[in-house]
């Protein structure tokens, strides 16, 4: 199977690998996936407090070319937005940017749960209720 | 020399054709085009004449006579007359036969295929090396058993199995032994006779000969072993394998078996050479493992998982210009890593962290350099941006975290 070209972009030269600081109350942390299915994403979120403006995201993914092109993708379209904002990036605008065939499918449901349980975990420390369960978890 | 790229380092799924068995099945495509079942002239003569001196070539390099050797499509086909074969042909000594769980899937298969059939079959489970357990093997033979079934070397490892051991327990027991020798005819010495076996499978593409053609030992003598043809036809191949012969496939099966029986030796000195460079270096990297008995293996293939980097993604770092295989599934729906390295009790972490190499007789010193590198280096980035080698390297423990499985 070959590989996109902006597959094989993000792989060789990802974007916004990293860590941020898990324990302030402004960074929200979503680890998905597990090490048994092949795949394990962390992705972090850190929101400027005044404008509810994602400032900085970071992450680090144990996959396939296609889940780190996935999550390297999904730190990009993150930054800038607003919280709120980046909770209508949808699994298929990956896949569809990143031209996954459909057995990569499952790279870009990871991306998006990543997403939405680092916003969780966001909303949980900053007193806010967590996100209805439909919008959490596939 | 130049380094040449691509490198190619998956010899155990199919090996380049030697040119010098090009040459041999050249002019059987063309002005030697006849029928070796045509007995009234001589173009049917002359290939005739070609596959009698193939199947001489075969013979010799696993100690068979050469009215033992049936010519199929392939190991796969070999594998299905011999498995299937043997159930119909003893069908009123017993249905039970006993493999076990990494052969091949043309194996395995067609084991599942005679269950259907009624037969029972008996799955034995592997030892951490990938061995199995002679013990284990005796105490499953039932007054039911008809055949043993047990590969010779692993295709995904390279493990080598104690055959001489397997087939004195067969013997013991009056049970037919067969093999699936496709990794080690050509590579290590096989033989038919000291090894004691009565059945054995093997296929020209891996021992750089053509695709789409391969043998069936069959034993004639103490015990003389009869198969149920699978297809019915014009009762080629002593009345086990009809079909016209494959001719130019047959000649360069023979020439492939003629090449490895003079350089087999020289050349696995030189491959194991290689393979044991590439394995101690790549060994140098932290949290590799080596998968499968180092001892009792085959001298061109090596399997090994680092931990904490998925097997695909990795590939990913250097597939341009090397070409080898993983055992991590991630392309296929089921997500399921290698079956082989489960059956030793790897995690599927570890499964989904590994690599085979298989070396071959047009792999250069060079080429082994370059990947030691290459595979070094990506190991090493990918690392950096995994979340497990993170929480490896803070000392959390992995199995303590509650996965979201999916």
């Amino acid at each position: 199977m070959a590989y996109s070209e902006k597959v094989i972009d993000h792989y060789s030269n990802p974007k916004n690998v990293g860590t941020l600081d898990k324990a302030k109350t402004n960074v929200g942390t979503g680890l998905v996936g597990a090490p048994e299915c092949g795949d394990v994403m962390r992705l972090q979120i850190e929101v400027d407090e005044q404008t509810g403006v994602i400032s900085d995201a970071k992450f680090k993914t144990f996959g396939c070319g296609s889940a780190i092109a996935s999550s390297s993708l999904a730190t990009e379209w993150l930054k800038g937005k607003t919280v709120d904002q980046a909770l209508s990036i949808d699994n298929m605008d990956i896949v569809e940017e990143l031209n996954l065939p459909p057995v990569k499918i499952h790279c870009s449901v990871l991306a998006e749960d990543a997403i939405k349980a680092a916003i969780n975990d966001y909303r949980v420390k900053n007193g806010l209720p967590e996100l209805e369960a439909e919008k959490k978890a596939h | 020399m130049e380094l040449k790229l691509p490198i190619y380092l998956d010899n155990n799924a199919t090996t380049p054709m030697d040119p010098r068995v090009l040459e041999a099945m050249i002019p059987y495509f063309t002005e030697k085009f006849g029928n070796a079942a045509s007995r009234n002239h001589s173009f049917g003569w002359v290939a005739e004449e070609a596959v009698d001196y193939a199947r001489e070539q075969v013979a010799r390099l696993i100690g068979a006579n050469e009215k033992e050797i049936i010519f199929t499509s392939g190991a796969t086909e070999a594998d299905n007359l011999a498995i299937k074969g043997v159930f119909e042909m003893y069908a009123s000594k017993g249905n039970h036969i006993i493999t076990c769980t990494t052969e091949h899937k043309a194996v395995l298969d067609t084991c599942k295929h005679v269950e259907k059939l009624g037969g029972q079959v008996t799955y034995l489970n592997v030892q951490p090396d990938g061995l199995i357990d002679l013990a284990e093997l005796e105490a499953a033979i039932t007054d039911k058993t008809i055949l043993i079934s047990i590969m010779y070397g692993n295709n995904e490892i390279g493990v080598v199995q104690p055959i001489r051991e397997i087939s004195k327990i067969a013997r013991r027991h009056g049970v037919l032994f067969f093999t699936d020798a496709t990794q080690a005819v050509g590579k290590i010495p096989v033989d038919v006779q000291a090894d004691g076996i009565d059945l054995m499978a093997f296929s020209g593409h891996k021992m750089y000969g053509p695709k789409g053609v391969g043998a069936l030992y069959v034993r004639r003598k103490n015990p003389r072993v009869k198969v149920t043809a699978q297809m019915d036809g014009g009762g080629h191949e002593r009345g086990m394998r009809s079909g016209t012969l494959n001719v130019p496939g047959i000649v360069g099966l023979g020439k492939a078996c003629e090449l490895c029986m003079n350089e087999m030796a020289e050349e696995a000195d030189r491959l194991s050479k290689m393979r044991d460079k590439l394995e101690k270096a790549l060994m140098q990297i932290e949290e590799s493992y080596v998968n499968g008995n180092t001892e009792h293996r085959l001298p061109h293939t090596c399997n090994i998982s680092f931990k904490y980097v998925e097997g695909e993604g990795l590939m990913m770092g250097f597939n341009k210009n090397i070409a080898l295989s993983s055992g991590s599934a991630c392309t296929s729906a089921s997500l399921e890593p290698s079956y082989v390295l489960k059956a030793l009790g790897l995690g599927d972490d570890l499964a989904h962290s590994s690599l085979r190499f298989g070396l071959g007789r047009f792999t250069t010193e060079d080429q082994i350099d370059y990947t030691i590198n290459a595979v070094t280096s990506t190991v090493n980035k990918l690392r950096e941006m995994s979340p497990l080698w993170e929480m490896f390297k803070e000392g959390v423990d992995l199995n303590a975290i509650e996965w979201a499985h999916h």
